[in-house]
């Protein structure tokens, strides 16, 4: 866990995670499966973290890789034939990190208002694959009929057809790429991203490689964006064009501000209060009729946020403790 | 002969397509360029004004006056939302601008389904320009398309004239080029940027009003131009008005020619277009630098 982390709030999360880890116990299918696609939400959120909040690059594209590594199981895995998850999986890695690679040494030759909208119109570009040829099903979207196996031929570990086991499968997940991040921004990489944010030119003038470090955190960032894609076609067991549409990018970017940018709490916090906030506005006993135009509400929702919580929910919390140099670092 | 013809009637709908990605481009980048916003709400404009058309026309009967009325009302929407919103993100980081922008989408997109609905939508032609141009002896191209054409040529010209010729565009050029040496030099940069901004919203929204006969009105007819738009503004460059118009009759072009002969991959050929210039020239073709 993370050094700069006060015992209080040590505790809080490991409360949080017990909290989480008992849901299951309840018996509420549909909480259990809505906390499910939150977490996995959460991973997505994380993964954007990395570049919005810690390395100072907005974009506006990263349902790209969502969507890449979700197409990326339907395609690889017979319809069929279940196939063992260390292959699907790296394989739709792969090609998110081959994606990322490309497409980074493109977009990161922007900066800015250009990189917002570079960044956008990849993710759009992916999108029309999918939407305009036959790869994967066209408009309509293909289904995953059989979930992968968690182990090799006849041997299967854990079974990922039960609902329970996945979520506390999604959960390990969610908290290992928490800390595998904690750890990689406590690193001297992770030091130099939020070096390159503040700075990029004296970065660059003290000997610091910018280029390089930008396209790796970059493939870094798609990669873990595809991990959470990857879950979410596994738990839908079906995907189309709309994973890799420009709101599903926009939809992320709100979680990471809405939580708290440049924290990795933040997009957790955003993630969670997002899909809730989405399922209270679409809630037709609370807002009757009205339910069906729950954008309005989550649009007037975004538009509150940006004018008066720029840091977010965890901001909000931080403001009262106040000055206390916390890792994040906001320019 | 027929061949010819097809030939000519795809070149005009690139040139007429083009020309309208112009209007809504041209606004976008001059938003970004000298008030440095980034503003993803601006297809909504467009689709606003596509749905003037429907409903302004269907009250009054004819297009024109469709037109005559959608335009001072959607400079009083962009006098408005500048005056109560965007105001307060110019000195914010672009994400901010991003966010703001993006939560006016969700609020337009609801507001026309609770004012307008969710059907698609056609819109006459006005009668006198409801005629063809025979071409061939089986092919013709229509007025209405050729008179959309000459409208946006004549907007071209005339921000050409306003931006190069009078005082305001003076300002306008000296707030691209240096935003605070302007402000220091007496100008009203407020006013200045609620004028640009009001223009932007127009032109944008007149497109799609004129758009309304040939695209039909629909939901999120915005998103796609914007994103086109896009493209368009990161080819030609930010806040150059003629990178502009170059941009859109390039992406018109290739993006018709595309449908006609490539239709598998029409979809990505203009972002192709748009990493090729990126490797080769990452500040866009017309942006001094």
């Amino acid at each position: 866990m993370p050094m700069h982390l006060s015992l209080p709030t040590r505790l809080l999360l490991l409360a949080a995670i017990a909290g989480l880890a008992l849901f299951p116990l309840t018996g509420s299918i549909f909480y259990m499966q809505l906390l499910t696609k939150v977490m996995i939400l959460a991973i997505f959120a994380m993964s954007l973290d990395l570049l919005v909040g810690y390395t100072g690059l907005v974009s506006l594209g990263h349902a790209a890789f969502f969507g890449l590594a979700g197409y990326g199981l339907a395609l690889v895995q017979p319809a069929y034939d279940p196939m063992s998850v260390f292959v699907s999986l790296p394989a739709a890695l792969a090609l998110c990190a081959l994606f990322a690679l490309a497409s980074g040494a493109l977009v990161l030759r922007t900066r800015g208002i250009y990189f917002i909208m570079v960044t956008l119109a990849f993710a759009q570009m992916v999108y029309f694959v999918f939407h305009d040829t036959k790869v994967g099903g066209g408009s309509d979207g293909i289904y995953i009929n059989m979930k992968p196996v968690v182990g090799w031929g006849d041997v299967s570990l854990i079974n990922l057809d039960n609902r329970s086991t996945l979520y506390w499968v999604v959960l390990v997940l969610m908290v290992a790429v928490y800390l595998l991040l904690a750890r990689i921004l406590q690193s001297n990489f992770g030091r130099a991203l939020q070096g390159i944010k503040v700075n990029e030119h004296r970065m660059r003038a003290i000997g610091f490689p910018v280029f390089r470090y930008q396209l790796g955190v970059y493939v870094l960032s798609g990669v873990l964006a595809g991990l959470a894609g990857y879950l979410a076609a596994l738990q839908f067991g079906f995907v189309n064009p709309e994973i890799v549409s420009w709101h599903q990018s926009g939809a992320v970017l709100m979680m990471v501000i809405l939580g708290g940018m440049g924290t990795l709490i933040g997009p957790i916090v955003g993630a969670f209060a997002f899909v809730l906030l989405e399922e209270f506005f679409k809630d037709d006993t609370v807002f009757g009729a009205f339910a069906k135009h729950w954008q309005l509400m989550m649009g007037g929702l975004i538009v509150l946020v940006a004018c008066f919580l720029p840091r977010g929910l965890v901001g909000l919390l931080q403001r009262r403790k106040s000055g206390e140099g916390e890792g994040g670092g906001h320019a | 002969m027929d061949q010819v013809a097809s030939v000519l009637i795809q070149l005009l709908n690139g040139v007429q397509y083009g020309l309208l990605l112009f209007l809504v481009a041209s606004g976008l980048t001059l938003i970004f360029g000298i008030m440095g916003v980034i503003n993803l709400a601006h297809g909504s404009f467009y689709m606003i004004g596509a749905y003037l058309a429907w409903s302004l026309s269907s009250m009054t009967g004819n297009l024109l006056y469709a037109i005559l009325i959608g335009i001072p009302l959607s400079v009083a929407l962009g006098l408005f939302l500048e005056r109560f919103l965007i105001r307060y993100f110019y000195h914010r980081d672009h994400l901010y601008q991003v966010l703001v922008t993006y939560g006016l989408i969700l609020i337009f997109e609801e507001l026309r389904s609770l004012l307008w609905g969710d059907d698609v939508q056609g819109v006459a032609v006005p009668a006198i320009l409801n005629h063809s141009i025979p071409l061939s002896d089986t092919l013709s191209y229509p007025v209405y398309r050729l008179m959309m054409s000459a409208v946006c040529l004549a907007i071209a010209l005339g921000m050409y004239l306003l931006i190069q010729r009078t005082r305001l565009g003076m300002m306008i050029r000296a707030g691209a080029h240096n935003r605070e040496m302007t402000e220091a030099m007496g100008i009203n940069i407020r006013l200045l940027f609620a004028l640009v901004f009001a223009l932007g919203v127009a032109l944008a929204a007149f497109a799609g009003l004129i758009a309304a006969p040939v695209s039909s009105v629909y939901p999120n007819m915005g998103s796609q131009v914007l994103i086109i738009c896009f493209v368009v503004v990161v080819i030609g460059g930010i806040g150059s008005v003629k990178g502009a118009l170059f941009g859109a009759l390039l992406i018109g072009l290739t993006d018709t020619f595309g449908q006609v002969y490539l239709p598998q991959v029409a979809g990505m050929m203009v972002y192709l277009l748009m990493a090729a210039v990126l490797i080769f020239r990452p500040e866009g073709l017309f942006r001094k630098t």
